[in-house]
C-alpha cells in the first residue's frame, strides 16, 4: 500500500487522500506583516532555542483557543509540541512498553497506526457507530482484558468529526467514557484537531472539560485552524504524565520551532483569528456538501458513507467484495486517489472502505474526483455481478437525497450488496443501529488483546 | 566515458522501487566515471532527452511504460541506445500471458493457466466457463493481472466462492488476467547476465517465507516476512536444470543484457515450473539480481558496467 500511496502525490492526480487543510486563502500580506512583526520585535529570540514546554506567549494563545471550545486551562499544564502528532508519540514514549495495550476506535486515525506500531503496542480496536465509540463494547473489552490480567495504558479517541470515520462522540457517551476512565482509573488520550471546524449542530463539551483534567490527556493543533506548516500543537495532561512527556520531548527535539511559535503568537495577538476559522468553516462546509452530493450522484447504491458534522473526512464503504487497496490502483489510472480503509485498522479489517478528504481540493475537483472513483466502483460492481451471475443494481442513484436528518451522522443508502432486481426494495433510510455496518465493523465481535 | 541518461520513476505502480533502482545505478555510474543525467520519466521525457542528448540510456524503470517496450520504442525512434532487452522482448515478457504461451509452445514447463480480458466476462459470458476452469486447475488457484510486475493484485482463490473477488481485484491492475494452477513448493529466482553474447545464469536466490503461511502469496513480498537465501540450497542437478530453463526462457523471449526468471520447484513432484521473466528486475539494495551477482563475485558497480557495456544490443 505504501508504494501506491506514494503515487497519490503525483501532480496530475486529484488527491482526496491527504488530510490537508486549505491554506490558499491565508492572505500573503498578513503573513508578510506577521513575519515583519516577528523580525522587528523578536528577531534574536525567534532565532534562538525556546523552552521545552513552549513560549508563555504562545500558551496564552492556546488558552484562548481552548476557551473557544469551553475549556479553561492552567498554563502550567500546557506543553507545546511539534504538531498534534508529537503528542501521540510522546504519550506512547512515556507510557508504552512493548506489548502494552492501547484501546482505540475502529477505524482509528491512520497516522496513529505507525506510532502505535513503532512502540510495539498491542492495539485493541473498539467498534464505532453514528455516536462514536461504543462505550458498551469498550466496557466489555476492558472487562475481558482484565480477566486476562491486562490493563490498557490508555484509550485513544478522536471524539469530534473522527478521522477517518467522520462521526462524533455523543454527549451521553462522552459522560460515559469519562465515568469509565475515572472509575477504572484509566487514562484517555483525547485527540481534538478539528473541534472548531463544525459545520452543523451544537458544540459538545470535550472529555477534558467533563473530566476536569484527572484522567484525560488532551491533544490539539494549530494545523487545521491556521497552518500545518508551522508544525505546532499542544497537550494538556495530568501533571505526572506531563512531566514525563516534557522529558521525552527534550530527548526528541529539545523544543518546537521558536520561529513558528513567535509567528503564531503574533498571529493570535493581532486579533481576528476567529474570523479566519469562520472563513475556513464556510469553505469546508461547501466542500463537504459538494462531496456528499457527488457521492449521491456518482457512487452506486451498494455504497454507503458517513455524514460528518465537521472536520475533513467522509468514510465510505463499498460492498465487501471490493478491496479498496486494489481499487486504488485502478483509481490512480483515472488520476484520482483516496486512502484505503485498511490503513485505519491494525487487524486487517477495513478492506472495503475508503477515507475521502474534502478540505484539500476545490469544489470542481471534488466533483470530478468523486465522479472518477464512482465510475471505477460501478465498473467493479458490474463486473462482480457478471462473475457471480447476479445482476448488480448498478448505476448511480441519480441524486437521491441524503436520507439523514440534519443531526444524523450517517447518510446510508442501499442495503446488502447486489440483489436480484426483481426483489429490489426501494432505497430506504437506514436505521441508526446500522452505522456499524457502514463503518464495516463486525457484529458482536469482542476483541481482546 | 559516456553521457548516460538514467531513466527512473515514471507513472507505474512500481515507481518507488524504480526510484531506488535508479538512484543506486546513478551512484554506480558516477563512480565508474560517467556523466550521469537523472531523468524521472514523465510527460517531458522526449523533450528532456532531446535537450540532454545522452549517448546512451540506462533504463531503471519497472512495470508499465518502462518494462513493456514503450520507453524502448521511443528510444529507438530517437536513436538512443539503451540497456536491456529490445521492444519485442519487453512486450513478450511484460505480458505474462504471451510469455506463458511462448513457453508452453516451446515445451518449457509453466503452470497451466487460462487468461481472459475483462470483455470476455462483460460481453461473452466467460463467467459460465469458470467452473470448468476451476475443475481443470484445481484449487487453490492463483489469479494474476497479466501485466503487473510486482506482487500487487496477485490473489489466491481457495474455493469457487473466492474466485469472483480475486478476479475483481486482479482486474483493478490490468484489463487482462490469468488464472493459474498453484504450484506449491520453493520459490526460486534465476538472474541472467548476458556475457559476450551468451546468457549466463547467476547463483539462484530462494525466497523463504518466515512463517508457514503457505498460500499467502503476498506475504512473500512483505519486508521482514521473507528471507532470501543465495545461493539456494538445491541438489546440483536441480540447480543446473533451473539455470538451463532460465537461459532457455531468456533466449526464447529474445532478451538482451540481463533479466530475472522466476521459477517454482514443486514440492510434491520435484518438477520445475517457470512463472515469468522480468526484463528489468529490481536493482535496489535488497533486489535479487544484485544479490545473485554479488554471490557470483560481481559487485554492483561491475554489474552496472557490464549491463551498460551491452547497451544497444537489444534493438
Amino acid at each position: 500500500m505504501r508504494d501506491l500511496m506514494a503515487l497519490t502525490e503525483r501532480d496530475d492526480v486529484i488527491s482526496l487522500a491527504g488530510g490537508l487543510p486549505d491554506t490558499s486563502t491565508f492572505p500573503p500580506d498578513s503573513y508578510a506583516s506577521l513575519m515583519r512583526t516577528v523580525a522587528v520585535n523578536s528577531c534574536a529570540r525567534a532565532l534562538q532555542y525556546a523552552p521545552t514546554e513552549g513560549l508563555a506567549r504562545l500558551k496564552h494563545c492556546i488558552a484562548d483557543v481552548m476557551l473557544a471550545e469551553g475549556m479553561e486551562v492552567d498554563l502550567d499544564q500546557v506543553l507545546v509540541t511539534t504538531g498534534g502528532q508529537q503528542v501521540i508519540d510522546l504519550v506512547c514514549k512515556t507510557l508504552i512498553d512493548p506489548g502494552d495495550v492501547i484501546v482505540a476506535e475502529a477505524p482509528t486515525y491512520p497516522g496513529a497506526v505507525p506510532t502505535f506500531c513503532a512502540y510495539q503496542a498491542d492495539v485493541v480496536q473498539v467498534t464505532m457507530d453514528r455516536d462514536g465509540m461504543r462505550v458498551d463494547e469498550l466496557e466489555a473489552t476492558l472487562d475481558e482484558l482484565e480477566r486476562t490480567g491486562r490493563r490498557p495504558k490508555f484509550i485513544y479517541t478522536v471524539p469530534n468529526f473522527h478521522n477517518p470515520a467522520g462521526v462524533t462522540l455523543s454527549l451521553e457517551r462522552r459522560r460515559e467514557l469519562v465515568r469509565i476512565a475515572q472509575e477504572r482509573e484509566l487514562l484517555v488520550l483525547e485527540d481534538n484537531p478539528y473541534g472548531l471546524l463544525r459545520y452543523e449542530g451544537d458544540p459538545l463539551p470535550t472529555l477534558l472539560s467533563l473530566d476536569g483534567g484527572n484522567f484525560v490527556i488532551y491533544a490539539s493543533t494549530f494545523s487545521k485552524i491556521l497552518s500545518p506548516g508551522v508544525r505546532l500543537g499542544w497537550t494538556v495532561a495530568p501533571r505526572p504524565v506531563l512531566e514525563k512527556m516534557n522529558i521525552g520531548k527534550q530527548a526528541s527535539d529539545l523544543c518546537s520551532s521558536s520561529l513558528s511559535q513567535y509567528f503564531v503568537a503574533a498571529y493570535f495577538e493581532a486579533g481576528p483569528w476567529h474570523e479566519y476559522v469562520q472563513s475556513l468553516i464556510e469553505i469546508y462546509r461547501r466542500r463537504r456538501d459538494v462531496m456528499l452530493d457527488a457521492l449521491a450522484e456518482h457512487y452506486p447504491r451498494e455504497a454507503e458513507w458517513t455524514h460528518p458534522q465537521g472536520g475533513l473526512f467522509i468514510w465510505a464503504t463499498l460492498p465487501d467484495y471490493i478491496d479498496t487497496t486494489d481499487l486504488l490502483a485502478r483509481a490512480l489510472e483515472q488520476r484520482v486517489a483516496f486512502v484505503p480503509g485498511r490503513a485505519a485498522y491494525l487487524d486487517g479489517r477495513g478492506g472495503s472502505s475508503m477515507r475521502l478528504n474534502f478540505s484539500g481540493v476545490d469544489e470542481s475537483e471534488i466533483r470530478e474526483g468523486i465522479r472518477r472513483i464512482g465510475e471505477v466502483v460501478r465498473e467493479q460492481v458490474a463486473l462482480y455481478g457478471t462473475l457471480t451471475g447476479v445482476t448488480a443494481v448498478s448505476g448511480a442513484r441519480g441524486g437521491d437525497p441524503p436520507v439523514d436528518s440534519a443531526e444524523t451522522a450517517a447518510a446510508a443508502h442501499g442495503g446488502d450488496p447486489p440483489v436480484d432486481p426483481a426483489t429490489t426494495e426501494p432505497v430506504l433510510p437506514v436505521p441508526d443501529s446500522e452505522l456499524a455496518k457502514i463503518l464495516r465493523l463486525p457484529a458482536n465481535r469482542k476483541r481482546a488483546g | 566515458m559516456s553521457r548516460v541518461a538514467v531513466l527512473k520513476g515514471g507513472r507505474s505502480l512500481e515507481r518507488q522501487v524504480s526510484l531506488k533502482s535508479g538512484a543506486r545505478v546513478e551512484e554506480a555510474l558516477g563512480r565508474l566515471g560517467h556523466d550521469v543525467v537523472s531523468v524521472d520519466v514523465g510527460g517531458d521525457l522526449v523533450e528532456r532527452l532531446l535537450a540532454e542528448r545522452p549517448e546512451v540510456a540506462f533504463i531503471a524503470l519497472h512495470g508499465r511504460d518502462g518494462e513493456d517496450g514503450t520507453v524502448q520504442e521511443l528510444l529507438e525512434v530517437m536513436g538512443i541506445p539503451y540497456t536491456g532487452s529490445g521492444v519485442s522482448a519487453c512486450i513478450r515478457a511484460a505480458d505474462k500471458v504471451l510469455a506463458k504461451h511462448a513457453m508452453r509452445d516451446h515445451g518449457i514447463p509453466t503452470p497451466d493457466f487460462y487468461a481472459f480480458n475483462e470483455t470476455a466476462f462483460r460481453e461473452l459470458g466467460a463467467a459460465v466457463a469458470l467452473p470448468a476452469i476451476e475443475e481443470r486447475l484445481r484449487f487453490p488457484i492463483v489469479v494474476k493481472p497479466a501485466c503487473q510486475g510486482s506482487a500487487l493484485g496477485i490473489k489466491f482463490a481457495g474455493s469457487p466462492a473466492d474466485v469472483p473477488t480475486a478476479l475483481v481485484a486482479a482486474f483493478s491492475y490490468d484489463r487482462k488476467v490469468l488464472l493459474e494452477r498453484h504450484v506449491a513448493g520453493r520459490d526460486l529466482a534465476v538472474s541472467i547476465l548476458d556475457e559476450d553474447g551468451s546468457p549466463r545464469a547467476l547463483p539462484i536466490v530462494e525466497a523463504v517465507p518466515r512463517e508457514e503461511d503457505f498460500y499467502d502469496f503476498e506475504s512473500r513480498y512483505v519486508i521482514g516476512r521473507t528471507t532470501f537465501v543465495c545461493p539456494a540450497e538445491l541438489p546440483e542437478q536441480v540447480a543446473e536444470r533451473a539455470a538451463s530453463l532460465a537461459v532457455a526462457v531468456f533466449e526464447l523471449i529474445g532478451c538482451s543484457g540481463f533479466a530475472r526468471v522466476d521459477i517454482m520447484l514443486e514440492a510434491e513432484t520435484d518438477e520445475l515450473y517457470v512463472l515469468e521473466l522480468n526484463s528489468i528486475p529490481g536493482l535496489t539494495e535488497t533486489s535479487l539480481l544484485p544479490q545473485a551477482a554479488d554471490a557470483a563475485g560481481i559487485g554492483f558497480d561491475e554489474l552496472v558496467r557490464r549491463i551498460l557495456e551491452r547497451a544497444g544490443e537489444g534493438a
